[in-house]
Order: structure tokens, then sequence, then C-alpha cells
């Protein structure tokens, strides 16, 4: 028997008994930086390949949700901060080494990225629109003009927004449920699941939803392979990542994860997914609010088991 | 120079006046503490072993919480000794999420604390508060580059560990075995 305990009462706010600085606005963030990028990605690429008029939505419509679900997110991290007055300290550096630096720089670009594209489009939505001042018209035309360059940019900065929302956690060695580089496209391609059900919820056009779900489909597989992949990586890996897939694997996160995450959140919808596909009718909502919980209860998950996950010594 | 701590395992009876001492001496808010005592109770009855150790912040050389700090505020100054700025961390808890020991805390105006080796005492040439009090004296203090310091000739005559040395942080809090 071998127990550890700490005899002089130590009950230090947010790190005892277990770690638990990190609450719901982190895990919020995440989500919504995930779809952000998902989205952006999409309109970006679709863009770039000339299919603007065939996928309107997914160019056109969707992307508007990306800024607020930028602010939202942002908001929600402002909101985690416990020294908020200094939180402009942020932006005097460019730290490389720390994933929270030059994140905080890519959501900067991302956010007046997304601003932009979608003031572009502001028309889709009230076609009437006009920027009454002259410096504004002159700004869209500007833009539009570069539209191309800027479609780059998104696409480039949502892949690094989509890798990052992982990379953040997986920075930490102290965390062996984070401490894996698998955390980075995993959660990428959670984002961009989430991406593809928006905009095969929100689109009108029967083919721009069939090949949005065809995606869907595609990139759940892709995350069930990484999930496996994942506990693969943890099994062989030390001690306390065997401890730390323990959570999952029988510990006190295993229904949570397995039901919401796995079966509510990707097999299920897959499942209606090849059904669609297969000529079945299911209605759209159906796999996209799926997919949609599955990763922010994927986020959730991760990021409170993590912080159960300790070394011990 | 570089300075660390040796903790002597089998002096030390877990009085927690180093805890105490720390907190009077840095105006520690109540309720948190920067240095902390674990039992550690190995085997079984009747042959059990039982190892004190009175923790603090490593002091690391590969320190997690310096690299993943976003604004600098956790910074690593001359002799070692890892600080924070309070002026320039923001409190976004990536520091604590990342130290594998748990050495540091939220302080309630906001920012990060943690130990600082009483660096303000060490300048003035006294020991840091936790070793001055100790009333087994079971704990040494100076600089690991000085090999007459208290501290360099007592891990030369003694066997000693560091905690968690898997995780690559390099720790200068030694423990005396």
């Amino acid at each position: 028997m071998n127990e550890e305990l700490i005899i002089s009462g130590r009950e230090n706010l947010m790190v005892d008994p277990h770690l638990h600085i990190w609450h719901w606005p982190i895990p919020l963030y995440l989500f919504l930086g995930g779809l952000a990028a998902g989205v952006l990605f999409f309109a970006a690429l679709y863009y770039l390949m000339g299919k603007e008029n065939e996928y309107r939505s997914a160019v056109r419509r969707v992307p508007f949700i990306a800024p607020i679900a930028l602010v939202i997110g942002l908001a929600a991290l402002f909101y985690d901060l416990r020294h908020k007055a200094f939180f402009w300290q942020l932006y005097t550096t460019i730290r490389l080494e720390s994933p929270m630096s030059w994140g905080a720089w890519t959501l900067l670009v991302i956010t007046t990225a997304s601003f932009i594209w979608c003031a572009l489009h502001i028309r889709e939505f009230f076609p009437n629109w006009d920027w009454k001042y002259n410096w504004l018209k002159d700004l869209e035309a500007f833009f539009n003009k570069y539209k191309k360059h800027l479609a780059w940019v998104m696409l480039i900065f949502a892949i690094i927004t989509g890798v990052y929302t992982g990379i953040l956690l997986s920075a930490f060695n102290a965390r062996p449920l984070w401490n894996t580089s698998v955390l980075g496209p995993l959660f990428l391609a959670s984002g961009l699941s989430a991406g593809a059900a928006a905009i095969v919820l929100a689109s009108k056009n029967r083919e721009e939803r069939l090949l949005f779900t065809k995606i869907d489909l595609i990139i759940l597989g892709v995350e069930l392979f990484l999930i496996v992949h994942m506990f693969m990586g943890f099994l062989a890996s030390t001690q306390v990542q065997i401890e730390a897939a323990g959570l999952f694997l029988g510990g006190e996160y295993t229904m949570v994860f397995w039901i919401f995450v796995v079966i509510i959140g990707i097999i299920i919808p897959g499942v209606l997914d090849l059904m669609e596909l297969r000529g079945r009718h299911i209605p759209a909502y159906i796999p996209g609010v799926l997919v949609l919980f599955g990763s922010l209860m994927f986020r959730f998950v991760f990021v409170f088991a993590g912080q159960v996950s300790r070394w011990l010594y | 120079m570089r300075y660390a701590m040796a903790v002597d395992t089998k002096k030390c009876v877990g009085c927690s006046d180093c805890v105490v001492a720390c907190q009077t001496e840095n105006n520690v808010p109540i309720g948190f503490c920067r240095d902390w005592v674990v039992e550690v109770m190995d085997g079984t009855y009747p042959q059990l072993e039982i190892e004190l150790r009175s923790e603090r912040c490593n002091h690391c050389e590969n320190a997690p919480c310096v690299r993943c700090c976003p604004t600098g505020a956790s910074h690593i100054v001359d002799g070692g000794i890892v600080l924070v700025k309070p002026n320039r961390c923001i409190g976004c808890g990536a520091c604590i999420a990342s130290c594998p020991y748990d050495a540091r805390y939220p302080h309630p105006k906001g920012y990060v604390d943690k130990c600082t080796f009483c660096i303000h005492r060490v300048n003035q040439g006294m020991k840091p508060a936790c070793v001055s009090v100790c009333p087994t004296k079971c704990m040494y203090f100076g600089d690991l580059d000085d090999p007459n310091s208290e501290v360099s000739m007592v891990l030369k005559k003694r066997k000693y560990k560091t905690l968690i040395p898997e995780a690559g942080t390099k720790p200068h809090l030694y423990f005396l075995i």
C-alpha cells in the first residue's frame, strides 16, 4: 500500500483536491472556436474552388455564424480570466512556445477576417444594404478586389484555429490525458464536422445538403479513427497515461464520453448520414443537431476529465 | 548562480512550521499556501514506512509554467528562481494547469501566486522563511554552483531524489532519502 496525503491542510482554491481551474467558459469557447473554424474553412475552400454559386449557403450565408461564435467565444474567454484588467498584455508579445499566445493572435486575425467576409456578403440578408459612408464603400471595393487573398487567409487561419483549440490542451504535460499530439487533428476534425453540420442545417439546396452530408460522414469517420488511435496511444504509453485513458475506460467519465460523445455525437449521426446518402429521407436537423451536440460535449468532457488526470508521486 | 533547496525526509517531522512561516512572511491570503507537507505511508502494518516531505515550487530549469505563459508574466530570474509579474499576469490559469506539482494557485486579487524562494530575503543574505524556522533544521538552501554552499555539501554527502523527474522539468527541490 502506498498512500500520499497532504497533512498541512492545503486547500488552495481551484487546485485542491484536484485541479479545477478551467470551468465552462473554456470548453464553450473551444467548441465555438472549432465551429467558426469549420464554417470559415468550407466557405473559403468552396469560394477558392469557384463553387460560390453552387454552394451558396456554405460560401455566403453560413459564415455569418463565425463572427457571432467567435465574439461569444472571446467573451467567454475574457470572462474566465481572473486578472481581467490586464488582458491586453496578451497583445504586447508573441511567445511561440505558448500556444495560448499565438492562439490569441490567430483569433485576432480570424475574427477580423470573418467580419470582413460577412461584410462582403451582407446583401445576402439585406439586399438593399448601403454602407452610407464613402470610406466604407471604398473599403468594401478594396476587399472585393482582394477577396481571393482574404479567402486564403481564412482557409489557413481556420485550420490553425481548429488545430490550436486542441494544441492548447496538449501542450500541458502535467495533465496526461491532454498530453497527446492526436488532440490537434482530433479537435480540428471535430470543428470541421461541426462546421459541415451547421451548413447541412442551414442549406435549402438539396445538392449542397447531400455534399455536406457526405463530407460530414467522412469527417466523423476520421474522428472515430482518431479517438481509437488516441486510446491505443494511451494504453501503450506510461502508467500515468494508462490511468488517464482509464477515466474513459471504466472510470468516472466513461458513461458521459461513450454515450454523449461517441454514440450520440458520432455513431448515430454517422448512420443517419449514411441512410440519407442511401436515399432514405432523414430530416436534416437530426444528424446536424446531434453532431453539434456531440462536438460541444466532447470539449466539456475533455476539459474536465483532463483536469482530473495527473502525475502521481 | 543556481539556487536550490534540499529537504531531509529523515529529519522532517511534519510539524508544518514551514507552511505557517511562509504564510506569515509572504502575507499569503488566508486559505492558501505556497508550501505544504506531504506524508507518504508505504507498506502494510506492522511494516510501515513514513516519508515526510515539505514541498513547494520546484523552480524547474525547464519550467512548463514559463513555457506556456502567454504574456511572459512567468519568468526565470538570476539564480534560476521562477517568479510571476502580477501586472503582466492575466490570470488565464495556463501555468496552474501546466504544473505537475500543483505548486501555483490563483491569488484572490486575480494574478497567479507561488513560492518565490523568498527572493527578497535571499537577496539580503538571509535564508527563505521556511528554512529559517525549521525546528529540526531539515532544510538546506544555497547556490548549487558554489561547491561550498550548504545545499551543495549535503547533496554531495547524501542520497537524494527529485519529484517526477520523468516529467522533464529538471526540478531544483531535492529530497534527501
